[in-house]
This record gives structure tokens, sequence and C-alpha cells, in this order.
């Protein structure tokens, strides 16, 4: 067995090195399997219950543990602990998939995978790996990013959660703001001030389960869309945690988490692009099937012009996307790229809805089509796991070292 | 026993697809159409993974034939759990013309060179709805056949099938080898781990042409026209019922 794997990696690695942009092409065969496997599912199982899942708020349970047995819970995660043992771009064209049937679903999946398993597995110790990961790979268990506080969103760095330590033991204080999955996690990474003095390099990252003495949750929030995920304050009073459940070494935590939400960008870039497409869809099978002044609105030049703008967006941030992950699966830096992809898709998805709406009419004005909810969904892209406005910043900040002499 | 079991697989036209029929009324318009397994094949490879799970039997093989892009539709098969593939290239006028007679030529010829326990097949495919391969197969093997199967048991060298007739159920039990073909209710296809799509890259699938196995391909059918169904006219509402009774004698209904 253990030759087999050795096999296997070597492999591996020898087809990311041969891995080159003609993949933006056409995808390799294996990923077309993967995205047409994932669509199917998302137009069996998920998009006939995704307005029912908003309308009533409603966790998809059944589907997360679907979802867990063909391996999208884990994607990155190698097989040895429970994972499906893709790459970058595996977890990109299923996310788009799934967030085209369900964004709600989308936003579930991405945080687990992304958010929560990210960072343990590029940080954790292998025994971190095999207590907070594997069980967390089949859809039974999801975990959660607490990071944002009531008093800091952008401004990571001003972390007032404290965490100090009283003998075998870190106890920490403090309100975690926003956070996605909460009602529904078993697990959360958080972020906590170990020495104020130093700033942002005096975070550091804990593993804390849920539910837990000390741990407790505040009010669902009620948003606009995602609504079927769950989103809400996680407070910490005097929540005591063994000193070993310290992620990474002490004070890397800012770190943790600003490498977690770069790779983080590209998940939601592909949220924000199944939701993109999805208002594309809408749009254009109404313009087929809605007449108006004797023949379907699809042949009014105004139509037409809408849906040429909405398919060049989502195209070209599906491509910036797919550039990202495949710079990360290379090892190449993708910073930038990540960003780009982010505040590409996630602009895309608002303008897509938004126009998806203008062509059915009265008609996407009302729950009977899903354009409202695309629409309601789109908005979160820009905002979470870095605002459009942080994107400009971190694709400004790199793009400048690069022209520095 | 061999302890093999071989599936057919036929790549259709997605059932969620429009069919439209060519302007020349010789056929239905499949360039550029979503193509997918036939759903009842589905059915039936997720039968012979299930059998080859519980240890009932040993390999499961995936046949297709078609052009090259059939053997999409045996990587599907493996990425749910087949062992092989093996794709019976058949391409060009020969496809166009491929039907269940030389499909069942076929699958007899290599039932016996792979010595397979069981064949199954999907009891019929969606797009030309002949429900014959299975029958015809069995016949040219004369080997027993379980058709519309909803309930498949292995007991040693005998299989148990439950059959969905007209009246029914009926169960019959038949010794191996036999062919099978899957109904609707017979099993619910599992969507294909994404492990087991990395695992089915490294799969082999053979390639065999029709000449290799004796069969002649030649077709005894011809397809004069093919035409869309009439399209539903709109009705027409009375007022009694004598006015109803009235106009279906009008139509020469009744």
């Amino acid at each position: 067995m253990a030759a087999l794997f050795k096999a296997r990696k070597a492999l591996g690695l020898c087809l990311r090195g041969c891995r080159s942009l003609t993949q933006l092409a056409e995808l390799p065969e294996t990923h077309q399997l993967l995205r047409q496997t994932c669509r199917d599912y998302a137009d069996r199982e998920l998009m006939p219950i995704a307005g029912k899942l908003d309308k009533e708020h409603v966790f998809p349970a059944k589907q997360i543990h679907e979802l867990g047995a063909m391996g999208v819970m884990a994607m990155e995660v190698p097989e040895e602990l429970g994972g499906a043992g893709m790459d970058y771009l595996a977890y990109s064209l299923a996310m788009e998939e799934i967030s085209r049937g369900c964004a709600s679903t989308g936003a579930v999946v991405s945080v687990n995978n992304s958010l929560y398993i990210g960072p343990i597995l590029k940080f954790g110790t292998e025994e971190q790996k095999k207590q907070w990961i594997t069980p967390f790979t089949t859809g039974e268990k999801v975990g959660c990013f607490s990071l944002s506080e009531p008093g800091n969103g952008s401004d990571a760095g001003a972390a007032s959660t404290l965490a100090h330590q009283e003998g075998d033991q870190w106890v920490l204080n403090g309100t975690k703001a926003w956070i996605t999955n909460s009602w529904d996690a078993s697990a959360t990474v958080v972020f906590a001030t170990t020495d104020k003095k130093l700033k942002h390099k005096g975070i550091s990252a804990f593993l804390v389960p849920m539910p837990h003495p000390g741990l407790s949750l505040g009010k669902k929030e009620d948003k606009l869309g995602i609504k079927a995920s769950s989103t809400a304050n996680i407070i910490l009073e005097d929540c005591r945690i063994p000193l070993e459940n310290m992620l990474g070494p002490r004070g890397t935590g800012f770190k943790i988490a600003m490498q977690t939400l770069d790779c983080g960008r590209i998940g939601i870039a592909a949220q924000a692009l199944g939701i993109a497409q999805a208002a594309l869809d809408c749009a254009a099978d109404y313009a087929h099937k809605r007449t108006a002044f004797g023949a379907p609105i699809g042949k009014l030049q105004a139509i037409q012009f809408k849906l040429a703008d909405m398919a060049v967006a989502v195209e070209s941030a599906r491509l910036l996307t797919w550039k990202a992950a495949i710079f990360k699966d290379s090892n190449k830096p993708f910073i930038k790229e990540a960003a780009m992809a982010k505040l590409a898709a996630s602009e895309a998805a608002t303008y897509c809805s938004h126009q998806a709406i203008q062509v059915l009419g009265g008609m996407g004005y009302v729950t009977d089509m899903p354009a409202e909810r695309h629409y309601r969904d789109a908005r979160i892209t820009e905002i979470y796991e870095g605002t459009s406005e942080i994107q400009r910043l971190v694709i400004a900040g790199q793009l400048l070292k690069e022209y520095q002499s | 026993m061999s302890g093999r079991v071989l599936v057919g697989v036929k790549r259709v036209i997605d059932y969620a697809v429009k069919i439209r029929v060519k302007p020349d009324n010789s056929g239905v318009v499949t360039d550029g159409v979503k193509h997918s397994m036939n759903p009842f094949c589905e059915i039936a490879v997720e039968e012979a993974v299930k059998l080859k799970e519980k240890k009932l039997i040993k390999e499961v093989v995936a046949v297709s034939c078609g052009p090259q892009q059939s053997q999409e539709t045996i990587r599907t098969a493996l990425a749910m759990g087949a062992d092989r593939g093996i794709h019976v290239e058949v391409a060009g006028k020969d496809y166009e013309t491929l039907g269940p007679l030389q499909v069942s030529k076929i699958m007899a010829a290599l039932a016996k060179k792979e010595d397979a326990q069981l064949l199954i097949l999907g009891k019929q495919a969606i797009d030309d709805d002949c429900n014959q391969t299975g029958q015809m197969t069995a016949a040219l093997l004369d080997w027993p056949q379980g058709t519309f199967a909803s309930e498949v048991s292995l007991d040693g060298d005998k299989v148990k099938v439950v059959r969905e007739i007209d009246g029914g159920l009926e169960t019959i039990k038949i010794s191996t080898p036999a062919v099978l073909t899957a109904d609707l209710r017979l099993n619910t296809p599992r969507y294909a781990t994404l492990p087991n799509i990395m695992k089915a890259k490294k799969k082999k699938i053979a390639n065999v042409k029709p000449a290799d196995l004796g069969v002649d391909l030649t077709s005894r059918l011809e397809v004069l026209k093919v035409e869309e169904p009439p399209q539903r006219e709109a009705g027409v509402k009375v007022e009694t019922v004598e006015d109803l009774v009235g106009k279906l004698k009008e139509t020469g209904r009744i």
C-alpha cells in the first residue's frame, strides 16, 4: 500500500511540474469527468431544493453528507487522511458547479474546505491533522473560521479576542462575528491575541471543538442571501482548551489567517462564478421563451447585448480563477491572481444577477423564478473573505512590487 | 465460475436535452449536443459494482460499442467502480446504422471470449427504445435471460431474478451464465466519488474492432424518415355533455 501511495505521489508531482496554461484552453479528462459529476449532482439534488432551503433557512445536512461521501468536503486533503487528494483546479470546478445549484451549499463547502481544513492541513501537526481533519472529511461534521470581530473585519490585525495561558490550558475571551457555519459546526479555528505588545505578530491560532464549555453562539443573523448557511457571533467566555490546541507556532496567527484567505479567495471566486453562471443560464433561457413585439426577446439587440456582456464577464472571471488555481497547484506565487479572480468573479456575480433580473422583467422580481435569489446570494461574494476594496489593495500591493526597480 | 461480469454501457443523448430533428429528416441532431450514459446502463453498472462489493463476483468489465467518444462513457463506468473497459470501435456510417442485432452479436462474442458469468445490460436505450439487445444476446448465446429485473440475487451458480411484468412481479431462478437486463427500480446508481474518478484514469480500456470478433455490421434495417411528433393542437371547449358526445361522434372518435 505504502509503495502504491509513493508511486502515486511521484506521478502526481511529475504531472504537476508539466502542468501548463494549456489547461486553460481545455481541461484534463479527469477534471472534465469531475466537473460533469458535480454538475449532475447539482442539477439533480441541489437545484430542485435551493429555493426551499433559501425560504426556510434550512442547513442542507443530507446534501452535505452526500457531498462528503463523494469527497467534495475535503478535496485537497490527502487520501490517507480521508480526503479526495485532488488539486485546487479540481476544487474550483467543483465549487462552481455546486454553487450553480445552490449558493448556500457552496458557502458551506467552501468554508469547510478552504477556511477550516485549509489552515490545519498547512500548519497542523500530524496528530492535529488526524484529530481535526479526518472526522471533517465525510460531511458528518463541518468546521468554521473565526477571525472577524464586531470591532474588526478588514482590520484583522486589531484582534481584541485575548488568549492567556493558565497552567496547562489556554483561556480564550472575546467575541467573534459573522462566522459562517457557526450553528452547524463541530469545531472552529479561532484567532486570538497572545501578546498585545507585538500587535499583529502577537496573534495566534487555536483549535476549539464545538460545543465546548465557555463557547456560546449568538443569534443567527437574518441575511439577505445564502440563507441556508448559518452566520452568527461566537462568544468566548473563559473558554479553556489544552495547550496542544494551538495551531502553528505562537504569534503566527496573522500569517496563518492571511495565507488561508489567499487560498479561500479562489474558492469564493468559484462560488461567485457559479452564481453568475446560474444567473446567465436563467436569463438566456428566458430570452428564448419570452415573446414580446411578436418574437422571442432573445432577438432584440438590447437583450443580446446584455447576455453578451454577462457571458464575457463570467468567462473572463473563470479564466482568472483557473489561472490562480493552476498557479497555486504549481507552487507558483498566486496571491495577486487569487485576489484578481475573487474581485472579478464577485463583481461578475453581482453584475450578471442584476442584469438577469432586468432581462426577466417583472418575473425577475418574484420568487417564482430563481433570478431574485441569485441577486441576493451574489451580494455577499463582494464582501466576505476580503472585501472588493481589500482585494484591490492586495492586487495593487503585488503589482507595485513587480515594478520596483 | 469465472466471477467476471460484463456490463454493456451505451452513449446516448442526455435525457434532459430537447431533441431536434435534422432538417433533412434523416435523423436527430447529435453534433454539439450533450451526451451521457444511458440511465438504464447506469443502473446495470451499479448492480454489477454492488455484486463485486458483496464479494459475490470478482471483476466488472464495462463494454461500449461506438465512436471515440464512447470511451468517456466507459470512463464513467470505471469511475463508478468497474475494473476495466472494452471499447468496440464503430464509427461513421457503421455507427449510424448500428442497432440491437449487431450489438448483440458483439456482446455474445465478447461474453464467450471473456468467459463471463453474467452479462448485465440496461433494459433499453432511451434513444431508440428498442428493448431488444439483451434478449437477442441471450438467444445467440443460448443463455437464460432475466429481463426487466427489479431485484437480483446470486445463489451459487444460480440467479434469482424478480421481473417487473404487466401483471405485477414475477420471480424466476435461472442458471449462470445468464443475461440480465436492468429495470428502473433495480437500484439507485451512485455518483462517482472524486477519488474513484482519479483512480479511473489508471484503469485499462482495451480497443477491439468488430471484425476481430468476426461480427458483420451490415444492417438489415433502413431508416426511411424521422419526424417530429405531431404538434399538440388547441382543444375545444363545449357547454354540455350532449355537445361533448356530439363532438366526439363528429370527429370519428366514437
